[in-house]
């Protein structure tokens, strides 16, 4: 039930006085309301929740994971193991 | 090009993933989700069969649809069961077993049920028969109240007096304290609501983790953000912290989203509220305001003392607050199936039972 699906903002536009979008799932397009990520910009992915935006997804966020686990991989390779590895999320 | 959901099921990072919980672990945790998406996945990719035997995952509350209270059920059905009435409901919602049937049996007798993507869809569709009252069921957590406050909060603005909400919003933290404090509760660590957060962020949450001595790590919902929210939780657990931390930073901030709290707060007011299969819990609920009295369908619609019925064979209590498994349940996948659940863990697909069912854990789970 609180499943968000990421979406692509294709297009914006006002009504009702609110702020609306196309919004692409790969290659299905559906309107959502915009109005609470107001900053957003054509291109930009948003979280989409029963036809809402819940918020802006962050880019360089939704990298740290794979960052890491290259690390993590350089370390293996290494024949260094965890013990030396920062915890995700920790700069 | 990131798309953000095909690269967070790749399957070499959950191995990578896994191998590093493998190396961090030295004993037994019982972990929490809290979610109904999060259990979805746990049982859709089976997570916890590759995961080591040393982390047992307990499912969680965080099922709307499963919590929502067998009397607001039977309140829905009995709006919906006027003339002249237009009952717009989530799709989730429809099958889902009041005291007398559900919302699509009354669909097939005639009633003028309609499934909707979104409470503004409901709100449409009041704008387009004014003739008609349009109730929405506004169910959820806090990731569906922005939505569901937007429309009342719309109707309000453009005077679309003919649209209704029948609230019934449950809220994530109060629950999680329920669970810390029951007797005989396991778990030592959770897997924190990302959507949720999405909306409120984390720092109601901060007190919750530095009283009761737990981590909790907000979490996301495709595998390797679940595995990302493991590792995170057993390694605070391994080194004796207990924290809040953010595993799901591409969408939650620690504010959460300050216009959608915002509104929240113009629309709804905290209220004690009923979970079905668990009991009241003080100050879980979200109800409208009195300013908005002219939409709240509990107020414009007298349906009188309600009694209720629930099945005696229901264990989903116990398995909402993480006690029991849907297999050590004697009417699991016999007397209770998706197609004729008994209780609220199998109506949802999101439902622990239901996830169990949909992907066969019926026999392994009876030789174990």
């Amino acid at each position: 039930m609180c499943l968000a699906v990421p979406g692509k903002v294709v297009e914006t536009y006002r009504e009702n006085d609110l702020l609306m979008g196309k919004i692409d799932f790969g290659g299905v397009r559906k309107c959502a309301c915009l109005e609470h990520v107001s900053d957003v910009k054509i291109g930009d992915y948003v979280l989409i929740h029963v036809g809402f935006a819940l918020s802006r997804i962050d880019e360089a966020e939704a990298k740290r994971v794979f960052e890491y686990l290259k690390e993590v991989n350089q370390l293996d390779e290494l024949g260094e193991l965890s013990e030396s590895a920062r915890p995700i999320g920790q700069p | 090009m990131m798309r953000y959901v095909a690269e967070y099921r790749d399957g070499a990072a959950v191995e990578k993933l896994i191998a590093e919980i493998r190396r961090t672990v030295t004993r037994k945790w019982t972990l929490m989700e809290v979610c109904g998406g999060q259990t979805h996945t746990i049982v859709k990719y089976g997570l916890d069969s590759i995961l080591p035997d040393a982390i047992e995952l307990v499912h969680g509350p965080g099922c709307p649809v499963c919590v929502t209270p067998l009397e607001m059920i039977d309140r829905a059905h009995a709006i919906a069961q006027r003339p002249n009435v237009i009952f717009c409901s989530f799709g989730d919602m429809l099958r889902v077993p009041g005291s007398k049937g559900d919302l699509l049996a009354l669909k097939s007798q005639g009633s003028d049920i309609r499934i909707v993507y979104s409470p503004l869809d409901a709100l449409q569709i009041a704008k387009n028969n004014p003739q008609s009252k349009v109730v929405f069921f506004a169910i959820g957590f806090e990731t569906t109240a922005p939505a569901n406050a937007m429309a009342v909060f719309q109707a309000r603005r453009l005077g679309i007096k003919n649209f209704s909400v029948l609230v019934s919003h449950v809220l994530v933290p109060p629950v999680i304290t329920a669970i810390l404090q029951a007797t005989g509760n396991r778990v030592q660590g959770f897997l924190g609501p990302g959507h949720v957060c999405t909306v409120m962020g984390y720092t109601e949450y901060e007190p919750i983790a530095k009283f009761y001595r737990v981590p909790i790590v907000i979490t996301g919902f495709e595998p390797v953000d679940m595995l990302e929210g493991i590792l995170q939780t057993v390694r605070q657990l391994e080194a004796g912290q207990t924290c809040v931390a953010n595993a799901y930073g591409r969408a939650v901030a620690r504010a959460g989203n300050p216009a959608s709290k915002k509104l929240l707060d113009e629309v709804f007011e905290v209220c004690d509220r009923q979970w079905r299969g668990i009991g009241i819990i003080s100050k879980s609920g979200l109800k409208l305001r009195y300013e908005f009295h002219a939409h709240d369908a509990e107020r414009l619609f007298e349906v009188g003392a309600i009694e209720t019925h629930e099945s005696p064979h229901c264990i989903s209590g116990q398995i909402l607050k993480g006690l029991k498994k849907p297999a050590q349940c004697s009417a699991f996948g016999t007397l209770c199936t998706p197609q004729t659940p008994l209780g609220a863990t199998m109506v949802s697909s999101e439902g622990a039972c239901a996830a169990y069912h949909a992907y066969g854990r019926i026999k392994a789970e009876e030789t174990t």
